[in-house]
C-alpha cells in the first residue's frame, strides 16, 4: 500500500472524529421523558382525554398542529370537529396551552429528549408558568 | 425476458399513473362532514372596507393605534429606522403626496391622517411575494402567513404605501405588554396591518374602528348595499390614495 | 482536472489562504447578523433593501456579460477569442455563485429559503429570478468544465455541448432581464418604473463585465503564460466602448423624460442623488464624472488600444457603473419613501463585512477555476 503512513492515521482519525457522538454519549443513559398533565385545568376534567386519543396525540400533534396553522391563517377555519364530534377552538395558545398550561413540564420534557425544537414559540407564546 | 420486461414496464407505468390520479380520487371520494370549519359568530363579509373620516379625528388621540398595537402585540420599537406599526398618523400632504398645496385649510394641514394597509383589491405585494406568504382573501383581506414569509422584502419594495413592517430584529422584547391571545412575531418576517381578521372570525369588529370614540373610522363590507360603508360613500366624497397606481385600495379617505 | 489546483507555487497559496481568512471574517459576521436579525445593516422600514441586493444586481450583469464573447465567437465566428471563451464562462460561474450568496444573506428567514421551491409562485418575479440565476450556473459550469476537459485532451468539445452553448445566449440575456423585471414592475417607485431599465442593465452589465475581463486578462498575462490576445482584447474593448456609450445615452433618456416632463415623482429620487446633502451625492457624482471620462477615453482608438491608458479607463468605468448599480439604484428607488420621507441608506460596517466575504468566496472560485484553466491550457501548448 502506498503512504501507509498517511492513510492508516487519516482512516483512524476519520473513525475517531465520525464516531464522536457515539464517545461523548458512551455509559450516559437519559431516562424517557415523563410529560406531566397535572395542571390544575386538566385536574378539573371529567374524562382526562385530549381532542383526538393519546396515541395518535403522541404520534400526530405535530402534523396536527401544521393543518391547524394552515386552515386557520388561509382558510378562515376556527373550530376543529374532532371525531367525537366536540368542537375545540384551532389555537395553540388559546386552546392547546389552556389544558397545557405546563410547557416546560409537558412540551419541553419530550422535544428536549428526542432534541427537537420547534419554532413554535419564537412567536406563539407560553403560557407564564410559575417557577 | 423481453416479453416480461414489457409487461413490468407497463403495469409500472400504469401503477405511477394511478398514483397521480390519487389526490383527484379524494377529493371527489371524500363526503365525510369536515373537520375545519369558521366560526359560527364570525362577521361574513364579500369585500371588507374601511372609510377614514379625517373631519373626526383629533390631533392628540391616539387610541386606536394604542388598542391596535397592543392587542397585535406590536413591539414599540424607538428607532425609526426598524420601528413596526400597523397604523399611524401622517400629514395630508405624504399621504396623498402631490396634492397638498401653499393654500390648504389649516385644519386640513394640521389633521392627522391615519394610515394604515390598504387591503388593495389588487396588491402589488401580493403579486410578488415567491412563496404565496402573503395572499388574498375571499373577503378581501390581505393577509400575512408569517410561518411562510422568508423575508426578502420584495413586498415592502412593492407596496407603493409605506404600510409594512419588517422585524429586523427579535420583537419580543419591545412587547410590553403580552396579548396571550395573540402570537408575537420573530425577526426576520414581514408584518402589518391584518385587518383584525381574527376578531371578525369571533365576531367582533376591528380593534381600532371599537377604539375610536369619534367614529372616524368606519368598517364594514363593499358589497353590502346596506352596510354602513356604502352608506357613507354614497353620501360624501371620498378619495384613496394613489389610485393611479391601479391597486385599487380598500380604505377611504374624507377629507 | 480539479486537482490542478491543489498544486501551485507560494504565492498562489498565500492568496487562497487571504480569501479564506476573509471568507472566515464574513462568515462569523453574518453568523452574528443571524443571531441579531438584520438590523445590524444600515437598512430600514423606508430602505429595505440595500447593499446586498445592490450588489446582487451587478453581479448579474457581470455574469450575464459572459454573452459579450459567446456571440461574437458562436454566432460570428470570430475566432480570437476562442482564447478566454472559458475564463469569460468561469467569471460567470463565480458571479452567479455570489449572486444566490447575496440573496441568501439578505433573506430575514434564510432557514426558509426552500419554499420558493416548496410553494412555487410564478406570478412572483423573484421565483423566475430563482429559476434563471440556478439554470444559468448550471449551463455554464457544463459547457466551460467540457470544454477545457477537450482542450486538455486536444480534441474538439463533443457535439452535445452546442445546443448548451447556443442556449446559454438567451439565458444570459433573460438573467438580467428578469432582474431589472424586480424592479421595474413595481408600482409607486418611479425610479425603477421605466420601461428602459431592463436596456439599461444590459447595457451597464455588457460594458462592465467585460471591463472587468479584460483586467483579469492582464493579471493572468502577468501571472501565468497564458495570453488572451492582444487582438481579442482589443475587440473586446471596442464592445465595451459601444456598450458604455449605449449606458450612458439610456441614461441620458431618463433623465429628459423626468425633468422635461416635469413629473414630481419622476424626479424626486435623481435629485435626491444628485442635489442637497444626501450622503450618496458625493459617490453619484464621481460615478458621473468617471463614467463619462472613462467613455471620452474610450471612443479614440489611440487611447483605447494603449493599455497604459485603459487600464485606469476601465478601473474608472467599473467603479462608475458599480456606484450607478450597486449602490445609487437600490437607494434611489426606496428615497423618498413612498410617503415621501427621506430616510438616508449607507451599508455598515458589519454589511460591508459580510458582503466582502461573498466577494471573496467569488474570487476564490474564480481563482481556484482560473488555476486549473490556466495549468490545463500552459500544459496543452507544450
Amino acid at each position: 500500500m502506498y503512504d501507509k503512513k498517511v492513510i492508516i492515521p487519516g482512516i483512524v482519525i476519520f473513525l475517531w472524529l465520525f464516531l464522536l457522538p457515539f464517545w461523548y454519549n458512551m455509559g450516559k443513559a437519559t431516562p424517557p421523558p415523563e410529560p406531566k398533565t397535572d395542571t390544575p385545568v386538566i385536574k378539573q376534567l371529567t374524562e382526562k382525554k385530549c381532542i383526538e386519543d393519546t396515541l395518535f396525540m403522541k404520534t400526530s400533534h405535530m402534523q396536527l398542529l401544521n393543518d391547524w396553522r394552515d386552515s386557520v391563517v388561509r382558510e378562515r377555519n376556527r373550530v376543529h370537529t374532532a371525531s367525537n364530534g366536540k368542537q375545540y377552538e384551532m389555537s395553540l395558545q388559546k386552546e392547546c396551552m389552556n389544558c397545557h398550561s405546563n410547557k416546560s413540564e409537558f412540551c419541553d420534557k419530550c422535544h428536549d429528549y428526542v432534541a427537537v425544537k420547534p419554532y413554535c414559540w419564537d412567536c406563539h407564546l407560553e403560557p407564564k408558568e410559575k417557577k | 425476458m423481453e416479453n416480461s420486461r414489457r409487461k413490468f414496464l407497463k403495469i409500472a407505468g400504469i401503477s405511477v399513473l394511478g398514483l397521480g390520479v390519487k389526490p383527484v380520487v379524494d377529493v371527489v371520494a371524500s363526503e365525510e362532514p369536515q373537520k375545519y370549519a369558521p366560526n359560527a359568530e364570525a362577521l361574513r363579509g364579500k369585500r371588507w372596507a374601511m372609510v377614514v373620516d379625517t373631519r373626526k379625528c383629533k390631533n392628540d388621540c391616539t387610541d386606536c393605534i394604542t388598542a391596535c398595537h397592543t392587542i397585535h402585540n406590536v413591539p414599540d420599537i424607538k428607532n425609526p429606522k426598524h420601528e413596526v406599526k400597523w397604523i399611524w398618523a401622517e400629514k395630508y400632504g405624504h399621504v396623498f403626496p402631490g396634492q397638498e398645496h401653499e393654500y390648504l385649510d389649516h385644519s386640513v394641514e394640521n389633521r392627522p391622517f391615519m394610515v394604515l394597509c390598504n387591503h388593495c383589491d389588487d396588491p402589488a405585494c401580493v403579486r410578488v411575494c415567491p412563496t404565496k406568504a402573503t395572499f388574498k382573501r375571499e373577503d378581501g383581506i390581505v393577509l400575512m402567513d408569517m410561518h411562510r414569509c422568508i423575508g426578502c422584502r420584495f413586498c415592502m419594495a412593492a407596496c407603493p404605501f409605506g404600510a409594512r413592517s419588517f422585524n429586523w430584529m427579535d420583537p419580543r422584547p419591545f412587547v410590553k405588554d403580552e396579548n396571550a391571545k395573540f402570537p408575537t412575531r420573530m425577526k426576520g418576517v414581514v408584518e402589518k396591518c391584518n385587518f383584525c381578521a381574527e376578531r371578525l372570525a369571533e365576531g367582533l369588529m376591528p380593534a381600532c374602528v371599537e377604539a375610536c370614540k369619534d367614529k372616524a373610522l368606519i368598517f364594514g363590507d363593499l358589497e353590502d348595499p346596506s352596510s354602513e360603508v356604502r352608506k357613507i360613500l354614497s353620501s360624501n366624497y371620498t378619495i384613496r390614495r394613489k389610485p393611479e397606481l391601479g391597486t385599487n385600495p380598500m380604505v377611504y379617505y374624507i377629507v | 482536472m480539479l486537482e490542478k489546483a491543489l498544486t501551485g507555487k507560494r504565492r498562489y497559496w498565500t492568496w487562497v489562504f487571504f480569501l479564506l481568512g476573509i471568507i472566515g471574517a464574513g462568515f462569523v459576521t453574518y453568523l452574528w447578523q443571524l443571531k441579531q436579525g438584520l438590523s445590524i445593516t444600515g437598512m430600514s422600514r423606508d430602505v429595505s433593501w440595500g447593499f446586498y441586493i445592490s450588489q446582487f444586481t451587478y453581479l448579474v450583469g457581470v455574469a450575464a456579460s459572459a454573452v459579450m464573447l459567446v456571440i461574437p465567437y458562436y454566432l460570428h465566428h470570430y475566432k480570437k477569442f476562442g482564447k478566454m471563451m472559458i475564463l469569460g464562462e468561469f467569471v460567470a460561474v463565480a458571479a452567479v455563485t455570489m449572486c444566490l450568496l447575496f440573496i441568501i444573506v439578505d433573506l430575514g428567514q434564510p432557514q426558509r429559503a426552500m419554499n420558493v421551491i416548496l410553494y412555487p409562485t410564478p406570478g412572483s418575479i423573484l421565483f423566475w429570478d430563482m429559476l434563471v440565476l440556478n439554470g444559468y450556473l448550471f449551463i455554464n459550469i457544463i459547457v466551460a468544465w467540457t470544454a477545457l476537459g477537450a482542450e486538455r485532451q486536444g480534441i474538439a468539445p463533443p457535439l452535445w455541448i452546442k445546443p448548451f452553448i447556443y442556449l446559454s445566449i438567451p439565458w444570459a440575456i433573460s438573467i438580467h432581464t428578469v432582474t431589472a423585471f424586480l424592479y421595474a414592475g413595481l408600482p409607486g417607485r418611479h425610479y425603477w418604473l421605466t420601461a428602459i431599465l431592463a436596456a439599461r442593465f444590459l447595457a451597464s452589465a455588457f460594458c462592465s463585465g467585460p471591463a472587468i475581463l479584460v483586467l483579469l486578462m492582464l493579471i493572468v498575462k502577468k501571472l501565468t503564460k497564458f495570453d488572451a490576445g492582444k487582438e481579442a482584447l482589443q475587440a473586446l474593448t471596442k464592445i465595451i466602448a459601444y456598450a458604455m456609450f449605449l449606458n450612458v445615452f439610456f441614461v441620458f433618456l431618463e433623465l429628459f423624460t423626468a425633468f422635461y416632463s416635469n413629473i414630481p415623482g419622476h424626479m424626486h429620487s435623481f435629485e435626491y442623488l444628485f442635489h442637497g446633502d444626501g450622503v450618496l451625492v458625493p459617490f453619484m457624482w464621481t460615478s458621473a464624472v468617471l463614467g463619462i471620462i472613462s467613455l471620452a477615453l474610450l471612443i479614440p482608438s489611440s487611447t483605447r488600444n494603449n493599455v497604459k491608458i485603459l487600464v485606469p479607463t476601465l478601473v474608472m468605468l467599473i467603479i462608475a457603473t458599480w456606484i450607478d448599480k450597486g449602490l445609487g439604484l437600490v437607494a434611489g428607488g426606496f428615497i423618498p419613501n413612498p410617503l415621501e420621507h427621506i430616510t438616508e441608506y449607507f451599508p455598515t460596517g458589519f454589511e460591508l463585512m459580510i458582503s466582502l466575504g461573498v466577494y471573496a468566496t467569488g474570487a476564490l472560485i474564480l481563482t481556484v477555476l482560473y488555476k486549473v484553466a490556466t495549468t490545463v491550457k500552459e500544459e496543452a501548448a507544450t
